[in-house]
Order: structure tokens, then sequence, then C-alpha cells
């Protein structure tokens, strides 16, 4: 089998339009991992045991199975309880408390990096837990979390063609429909590879970038 | 141990800080033993001792950082490890602990200023959002104490860019900006290099002489102890083994633990 351009270029249109989709999907899956993440994290910190037990828990249980089963269950299982979800909201919202398990331990891991001191410099000049988790701990513990924050991101991106599964019509799902309705493979699967490329590489190369940026603006690096 | 011999209040005219019978255990080690401690208002007191005598443990307990396993602090004449609660002291709860620690300011020996934040910004944090200042009253304020610490220029830096004697001027001025009644001072020279602690020694000498702010410091720097403090305690396994003024610690030294200390401390030096 040999590559043909003129099929690449008659199915360009609709990998790009696939692409938006993808895009779309890791860019609103992360958003919700970034905001359930953090409630993950507070959850676990409370002063109240049983619930940072529970917190716990459900983020270890939900860190311990695979993403797929977890997306089969909300989008197929869960109708049969009475819970019926589009194939987009099942998506989104199986992507964002995956990944909010792994950012709650990658917000932790920033955390436990402040010394000791600032959470007793907070407690002597007699700051609120709030204004002590928000203004003072969180903006630390941020540049030491941006190189996980970034590899979830990578990550989330490149799990999407995952969503095919359930029927979300991002670039593997239209990968494969393609084949299916011509037959060719070749350009279509090399489409996608291509084109998860070119995003990936600039976007790891600009996170690092960031990260560089974020630690020189908040004055915690030189 | 009860509280039942503890007041719930003290009378008009006691010193501003007291340790009553305080003890603090880690597991089986017993950090204070049944202290007895007073300070009075515009006092300055200089805990010296060797490492693990408790010296540290007695600040951290004032400012709240660590609770007390007996007996009772007071500052201002209330109770601050406890409260009142049916006629009776209890441990104090994390609401009555906030309103109680504003009496208090700590500057510790690794500064602990806030590293995103500008000199100026670790001075108005608080002050505006504990006591409710105005921002433009804490900026004030804030520049005030930054000027009298001779930070003023470095207002707008960030503490990476400062060196160690200057954070420490900082974390002094962050301290004043609350209006504590008590400043605690942990080891504040320990961590600096030589050459820039005479600037910190400085400013603690200011702070006596001009402002008579009650002062309890923790420190190994006995020829400051010696010369600025109104009254010198010396710690040995928890317990005060000695105090009195500093001429009669340093030149007419009782107690025999002392005297093996202060030689050997003055020896090193």
């Amino acid at each position: 089998m040999e590559w043909r351009w003129d099929f690449t270029i008659e199915i360009l249109p609709r990998m790009l339009s696939a692409m938006l989709n993808t895009l779309l999907a890791a860019g609103i899956g992360y958003t919700i991992a970034l905001v359930v993440g953090l409630i993950f994290l507070l959850g676990q910190r409370t002063k109240f045991r049983l619930c940072n037990w529970i917190v716990r828990e459900c983020v270890e249980f939900i860190r311990s199975t695979p993403l797929i089963v977890q997306l089969f269950f909300v989008y197929f299982v869960a109708p049969q309880f009475g819970l019926v979800l589009s194939a987009w909201v099942s998506a989104m919202l199986t992507i964002g408390l995956h990944y909010g398990t792994y950012l709650s331990e990658v917000y932790r891991g920033g955390l436990e990096a402040i010394p000791r001191g600032q959470w007793e410099a907070c407690r002597a000049l007699n700051l609120s837990p709030a204004r002590t988790y928000f203004r003072v701990l969180i903006p630390q513990a941020l540049p030491a979390s941006l190189p996980g924050m970034g590899n979830y991101l990578v990550g989330i991106f490149k799990d999407t063609p995952m969503l095919s599964t359930i029927g979300v019509v991002e670039l593997m799902h239209t990968a494969n429909a393609l084949g299916a309705e011509t037959y060719r493979y070749l350009e279509p699967y090399t489409m996608v590879g291509f084109m998860f490329l070119i995003i990936s590489l600039p976007t790891a190369a600009w996170l690092r970038k960031f990260e560089r940026y974020v630690g020189r603006s908040m004055g915690i690096t030189k | 141990m009860s509280t039942q011999n503890h007041p719930l209040e003290l009378p008009e005219g006691s010193p501003l800080v007291r340790f009553s019978g305080v003890t603090k255990r880690y597991g089986d080690l017993t950090v204070l033993d049944n202290l007895d401690l007073d300070v009075g208002a515009h006092e300055m007191v200089s805990v010296i001792g060797p490492s693990g005598s408790g010296k540290t443990t007695v600040l951290r307990m004032l400012m709240t950082l660590e609770k007390i396993d007996e007996g009772v602090i007071y500052v201002d004449g209330k109770p601050l490890s406890h409260m009142e609660r049916n006629g009776q002291l209890e441990f104090a709860n994390e609401k009555y602990l906030r309103t109680q620690r504003t009496n208090i300011g700590m500057v510790f020996q690794q500064f602990n200023l806030f590293p995103h934040m500008t000199a100026l910004e670790n001075c108005i944090e608080a002050p505006i959002n504990v006591l409710g200042m105005k921002r433009d009253e804490a900026e004030e304020r804030a520049l005030n104490l930054l000027d009298m610490v001779g930070m003023l220029e470095k207002k707008d830096q960030h503490p990476t860019r400062l060196s160690g004697g200057q954070q420490q001027r900082v974390a002094i001025a962050r301290a004043l900006a609350m209006r504590p009644k008590v400043m605690l001072l942990d080891e504040v020279t320990s961590a600096l290099d030589p050459e820039v602690i005479g600037e910190v020694l400085n400013v603690i000498r200011a702070l006596n002489s001009e402002h008579k702010l009650t002062m309890l410091m923790v420190t190994h720097q006995m020829g400051f102890a010696r010369e600025i403090s109104d009254r010198v305690c010396f710690f040995y396994e928890g317990k005060i083994a000695e105090q009195g003024t500093p001429d009669q610690i340093f030149n007419d030294p009782q107690n025999e633990r002392t005297k093996q200390f202060l030689s050997a401390v003055l020896d090193a030096n």
C-alpha cells in the first residue's frame, strides 16, 4: 500500500475538525481535573478525620482502576441506575475525576515541599486557614507542581482517543470512521499520530518555559 | 493535670506573660517540666542554655505553635493556652486562640518570609487580612517599619533577592506590623553569616531602647544577651536552672550547670 496525497488532502478537513474536538475534550477535561484535584486535596486535609479518610479512599479507588473501565461504567452502566449522560458529558466527567485524583497528588507533593516554617509563619501572623492556603501555600506549591501538572495535560491529550470507544467524535473516532468508509487506514492513522505529535511537542516545550516564567515572576527562583 | 489551681484571670498588675506550672512532653521526653516564668511589660528577657534544654519550646508554646500538656499560659492577664467554660479552664479551641494570638509576634531563626511576596507585601498581608486595616494605612505603617529596620529601599524586592540579614530585618518589620504586645525572637541570628549579624542586633537594640517592647529572646549571642537584657534565664533540662540580671548570671553564676555552660560557650568564643 502506498501513501496517497490526494486522499490525504481530501480527508484533511474532517481530520482537522476532529482535531478541534480532541483539543476541546482535552481542554475541558483538564480544566475540570484541575478543580477536582484541588477539591480532592483540600478534602483530605480537613480537621474531620472521617472526611479525610473517605476522600483519600475515593482517590485511591479512582487511581487504581483504568480510565476506560470508568468511562464504560459512567456511559453504559450508570443509565441502568437512572443516570443517563451524553457521551461528551460522560467523557468530561470521567476524565475530570480520573485525572483530578492524579492532580491532587501533584498538588500534595507541591504542598509538602513547602518548608514547615511557612505554615508556622502563617499561624504566627494569625492568618485564617483559607488565607493560609490560597494566599501563601498554594502559590508557593504551584511552581513545584507545574512539571507534574504539565505532564498530565499532555497525558489527558494523549488519552482522548479512548473517548472514541463511547462515541465521542474526536480524532481517533474520525480516523476509524474514515478507515471503515474507504478501507484505507494508512493515511488516517498516520495523520492521527502526526497531529498528536505536532501538538504535544510544542506544548511540552511551552510548559517548560512557562514553569521558568512562573518561578521567576513569583520571585521564588532568581 | 487539672487546672483547678489556676485562676480564670490574673489580677490587675500581673506580669504581661505568665507561664504557670507549664509542662510539655514529646512522648516519654519531658521538654519543659513544671515551668513558672513571668515576663513583665517592657521587659527584655533572654533565654540561654544548651541545645535541647527547652528554650525554643517556650517561645513556640507562647506563639501557640505547640500545645502544652499541663499548666496554663497567661498573656495580658487572660489565659492563652486555655479558655474559660462553665467557670473552669479548658484547652483553648482554634477560634479562641485566633483572638488571643494577635497579642504575640514572632521572628524565626529561618526568617520564614513568604518568598512569592515582596518585602512590603510580606508586611501588609496580615495587617490587612487579620487586623482589617485599610490597604493605604497598612502600607504607610509597613513603610515606616521597613524604614526603621533600614529596608525601605528594598521594599519591592522578593526575599530571594535579599541577604539573610536583610530578610531577617524584613521579618522583624513583618512581626511588628501586627502591633504585638510581646515579641518573641527565636535565635534570630543563628542562620546568619557573621558579617550581617550586627545589622540585625542593631535593629533589636533600637526596638529595646526606643520602643521598650516586651521581648522574650532565645539566643546564643552571649555578649548581646548580656548587653541588652533586663533579665537572663538559664534553661537546663526543661527547667530554669538559674535566672537573674545579666550581671548576676554572667559575672557571678551560682548554679554549677550555668557555670559549666558559660565557661564552655565563652571558651568557644
